[in-house]
């Protein structure tokens, strides 16, 4: 019972110690040096580093995980282009990137809700004093309802419908009301699991807020980053609702429509007709709606209305911002986010992540808009 | 004259640089754990303040702590349920019953699962054991509903406190068996024979005399499974769907969850307060586990005057 | 075996032939209550086990009485524990294995993930990141708990070595989680909030690996016979050359032994190095600057942000997963292998 005391260490040793055995230090240092020296030779250079370009430095960004593979898409693209800066993006939610970027951790952030009127009162003390925020839509997806029925391959709902199957009123898939959205379709007797994000979301925000406006008789709850009822499975990031759907049996989420994969997604009711998601329906609801009134001059916040009756715009969509300081401390710093921005919001790195990542391009005035704000960063 | 050595000559002096040198090293442990403390205390105290207004906890921090440390226990408590017969069996099945010349072999198969790093475990068990699991749930549900433990409605994910609870146990299993064995072969050899010699089965033998010699051993390796339970992270991060609930429900959606994977999933994202309640739910876990081993190793020490008296 | 098979009554083959009439019993039933496509070889097995306990225990209660039955009854249970945890292992090596191989390639260990988007791509950031946040642990943690393994073996004396022994034995049992957050508390002191840096990381394996390394060092250097101490001390050797030259190259296999299994138990950390290292796409050389990656944080990291191509991020994940077992694997079979040559050549 001697050697009882911690357990884990007990495990593997077996050894005895030899008498008369020697060793010498310099035996251990020859093989540890011999270690090293492979590590060295297998940690030489990645194949795909290196590049050219005249800018130098790291910048570091966080915030929306729905805008995740369009960052990375717009990464790649211009590490590329300027071989010797290392953009990080850390997709990390929409809150936590702004406040990363409040609190001077991170140089830039992406966020699905735009900033809000405390928000624009704070300072970052990365930012020059009263200069001001950019904050410029970069990043225009759909919200896909995504489902895993076996036998279903094509569902419609409307608002209400989804609302009740989220808040837990309708638990079955044979329910009445699901029903009557999909005359002619056999609908199994199987339980629903409804999967919502259990971290706070921009998309969570955006889907609550597309509801509460269409059928705010179930969806009595405030708006907000975090799930506000308690019924239904909760999962972390986007990829974690569409890994629990895909996986679970009559399972149906939410998630960017980027990132549905194979999954069913549904079309949702808009005015009289079906829609199903589309990134032209997305750009449309971009396009139709108004901005948010008092904001500054590169402020390009939008009031996104999701009561839309027109069938050629999809209004459960997310619109991602890029944020950041109109001039920084740091020169250099101002310098890498400038020419990161810009090239966000030029036509050339719209079609990059439509291309890799789904999203629905921006372009025209909104785009033009955009640009002009982001050639101002100091 | 100089026969006898001066303090002052290099071979005292070599002694004296070791021996700090030594008791430097020992020192610097005293001064690391007492850091830890200091630093968690520290950074938790804004946390713990009456008034503090934490974003994450809108009720105060032990409103939001209490689920979690309900949600730590129960996950740890399953785990153990499963794990303790399953490695006293292995234990018994190494030390008495497999022959000699493989048991050395499988006690290393069963130790290979304590390597396997907790990261894998989690990817294994969101991706193939919970799909593999939730049918089994459903029939547990339909046909034992009636037991509060398995009520329904069964999560169509399987990602449950339950599937925690079996990752959990899968991965205290070879600490916990691997103590056991140890406990088993040092059944004294005499009792064994004479038991034999009474007649016993093999069964009766092991009932007569190893199980009462192994009773401490056994619990001490339970705490320790428990504590490693405990603070596990991130196989409890990656499988479990998580609600601040308390249930003992263990097949629905809603599951309580863990101070340690809470603290894994939400510290990225926090900011302000948050950071303090999160850590400060970190000293509560620290001192949870700390008990727990205090406790077992208590029993051993105890177990061991005991025997020296003997 | 011998428990089922050498008692008195039923001798190997009526044990042999009953085991082999359960398993028939399995597949019989589970081909008339299941169609061929659904059946399952691991659900027929476990089948075949149950019934032929079931047999073989009836057999025993007819033949041999009540009691020789109960000890066949729980011998079957014990070996049904041990098959019962092997099932877990094997499940888990063969996932790993063949859903890590598509990807276990040369892209995977010589590219980084920088400017990488959906297929392709690899982890040697990640790898490079473990190896030298790892190596900069060992390098804390070798040194003070060998050091303290020597006080507490060689010189300890009183309350200061009792408490020694208690703080170690407290230390083994903090989890991953807490070690992160004291690094994170620590390093946040001195350069603000958002700290991430790789020194960071291998401070909180440090305070997992020390006490690991104490224990397991103390456990050797005490299996030393004394007769070793006295005789050098005996020619008039000083003490701390005694100990350098005598004690520890008798003990030293134990103690390279106890080095690689604490090396193997700290690669594998996850959730500190999440919380201090955080994560990049790109190379980092410099542990003292910026975001590093970690192996299993890759792994973490490729599962919990898929990208629009899923399955290109979920195969990278799970050939990190295989490149951490392997490495595991060889720390572990590297410690036995050097416990083994030290044993055989100390016993010439």
């Amino acid at each position: 019972m001697s050697e009882f005391r911690s357990g884990e260490e007990k495990l593997n040793i077996v050894t005895q110690p030899t008498k008369g055995t020697s060793i010498t230090m310099s035996n251990i240092a020859k093989a540890a040096s011999i270690a090293a020296i492979a590590a060295l030779t297998l940690a030489g250079c990645a194949a795909n580093e290196g590049g050219s370009g005249s800018l130098t430095g790291t910048l570091n960004g966080a915030g929306a995980s729905s805008a995740g593979s369009a960052q990375e898409a717009w990464i790649a693209a211009f590490q590329t282009a300027n071989g010797g800066v290392t953009v990080n993006y850390d997709p990390s939610g929409s809150g936590a990137g702004r406040e990363s970027f409040f609190s001077g951790a991170v140089q830039f952030a992406g966020t699905d809700s735009s900033l809000s009127d405390e928000e624009l009162a704070l300072t970052s003390p990365q930012c020059v004093a009263d200069a001001g925020f950019f904050e410029v839509p970069v990043y225009v997806s759909p919200i896909a309802v995504i489902f895993n029925v076996d036998g279903v391959d094509a569902l419609n709902l409307a608002p209400a419908t989804i609302a009740g199957i989220f808040k837990g009123d309708i638990t079955n898939w044979n329910d009445a009301a699901i029903a009557a959205d999909n005359p002619g379709v056999t609908l199994p007797d199987l339980a629903i699991t409804a999967v919502h994000r259990s971290d706070d979301s921009g998309t969570t925000k955006n889907f609550s807020d597309y509801l509460s406006k269409n059928a705010s008789a179930v969806w009595d709850a405030e708006v907000g980053d975090a799930f506000p009822y308690s019924a239904g499975e909760g999962a972390s990031g986007t990829s974690g609702v569409v890994d629990a759907v895909t996986n679970g049996i009559g399972t149906i989420g939410y998630a960017d429509a980027s990132k549905a994969g194979d999954l069913g997604t549904a079309s949702i009711k808009v005015g009289d007709a079906w829609v199903a998601h589309t990134p032209e329906g997305a750009a449309n609801v971009v396009a139709l709606s108004p901005r948010i009134d008092g904001r500054s001059a590169t402020d390009m916040a939008v009031a996104i209305d999701r009561t839309l009756t027109d069938s050629t715009a999809y209004p459960l969509v997310l619109v991602s911002y890029l944020i950041g300081c109109n001039d920084y401390q740091d020169d250099v710093v101002g310098a890498l986010v400038k020419a990161y921005a810009s090239y966000l919001t030029s036509a050339d790195g719209q079609s990059t992540a439509a291309t890799s990542a789904g999203s629905a391009p921006i372009s025209g005035a909104v785009l033009d808009e955009a640009a002009s704000i982001t050639a101002a960063i100091k | 004259m100089n026969a006898v050595p001066s303090p002052t000559t290099p071979r005292r002096r070599g002694d004296a640089l070791f021996r700090g040198l030594s008791r430097g090293a020992g020192l610097s442990i005293l001064i690391v754990l007492a850091a830890v403390a200091l630093f968690l205390i520290v950074e938790a105290i804004p946390a713990l303040i009456p008034g503090a207004v934490i974003d994450s906890a809108p009720n105060g921090f032990f409103a939001y702590v209490g689920p979690l440390v309900y949600g730590t226990l129960f996950a740890a408590l399953i785990a153990l349920v499963i794990a303790t017969p399953l490695s006293i069996g292995i234990g018994l099945f190494i030390s008495h019953y497999a022959p000699r010349r493989i048991a050395a072999i499988l006690g290393y198969t069963i130790d290979l699962l304590a390597a396997i790093p907790s990261v894998v475990y989690g990817l294994w068990g969101i991706q193939v054991l919970a799909p593999a699991v939730q049918p089994t749930y459903q029939w547990l549900a339909e046909n034992w509903g009636f037991i509060p433990l398995f009520a329904g409605p069964v999560s169509g994910t399987g990602r449950t406190i339950l599937t925690v609870g079996i990752v959990l146990a899968i991965m205290v299993l070879p600490i916990m068996s691997a103590l056991a064995r140890e406990v088993f072969l040092q059944t004294p050899k005499l009792h064994e024979e004479a038991a034999f010699a009474l007649g016993a089965t093999q069964w009766e033998m092991i009932r007569i005399a190893v199980l009462p010699f192994a009773r401490s051993g056994l619990l001490s390796a339970a705490m320790l499974g428990l504590g490693r339970a405990l603070g596990e992270t991130m196989a409890v991060a990656m499988v479990l769907s998580p609600a601040a609930a308390v249930t003992i429900h263990l097949l629905t959606s809603e599951n309580p969850s863990t101070i340690a994977s809470t603290i894994a999933l939400d510290f990225p994202e926090a900011s302000g307060l948050d950071v303090n309640a999160l850590i400060a739910a970190g000293l509560v876990l620290f001192v949870i586990t700390m008990i727990v081993n205090t406790l077992a190793r208590g029993i051993v020490t105890r177990q061991r005057e005991k025997m020296g008296e003997n | 075996m011998s428990a089922i098979v050498h008692a008195r009554g039923l001798n190997r083959g009526w044990v042999s032939s009953l085991a082999v009439g359960g398993l028939l019993v399995a597949y019989v039933v589970s081909s008339l209550t299941t169609s061929s496509e659904t059946l399952n070889i691991g659900v027929v097995a476990a089948e075949g086990f149950f019934f032929a306990w079931v047999l073989i225990v009836l057999a025993s209660l007819a033949v041999e009485g009540r009691r020789k039955a109960v000890s066949r009854a729980m011998a079957g249970l014990v070996y049904g524990a041990f098959a019962l945890a092997v099932v877990p292992l094997l499940s888990l090596i063969s996932t790993v294995v063949t859903l890590g191989l598509p990807r276990f390639d040369g892209d995977f260990f010589g590219s980084s993930m920088r400017n990488v988007v959906g297929a392709g791509g690899g982890a040697l950031h990640a790898i490079v990141g473990t190896l030298e946040i790892t190596s900069m642990a060992a390098l804390i943690s070798i040194p003070v708990g060998l050091l303290t393994s020597i006080y507490l073996v060689e010189y300890a004396k009183g309350k200061f070595a009792r408490a020694v022994t208690t703080m170690v034995d407290v230390m083994t049992g903090i989890p991953s989680i807490v070690a992160g957050l004291f690094a994170f508390a620590l390093f946040s002191l001195f350069f603000g909030p958002g700290i991430r840096m790789g020194f960071a990381g291998a401070v909180a394996l440090s305070v997992l690996m020390i006490p690991v390394v104490v224990r397991s060092s103390e456990e050797m250097l005490r299996l030393v016979p004394n007769e070793l101490r006295e005789a050098s001390l005996a020619l008039g050797v000083p003490k701390w050359r005694t100990i350098l030259r005598v004690v520890l190259p008798t003990a030293m296999g134990g103690i390279v032994t106890g080095v690689m299994i604490s090396v193997a138990r700290v690669i594998g950390e996850t959730a500190p190095l999440l919380i201090v290292a955080g994560f990049t796409q790109s190379m980092n050389y410099n542990p003292f600057n910026e975001r590093m990656m970690t192996l299993p944080v890759f792994v973490y990291y490729s599962y919990s942000s898929q990208g629009a191509d899923a399955q290109a991020y979920i195969d990278r994940a799970w050939a990190g997963a295989l490149t951490l077992i392997i490495i595991v694997m060889i720390l572990n079979l590297g410690a036995r292998l050097v416990s083994r040559v030290f044993r055989t050549s100390g016993s010439r």
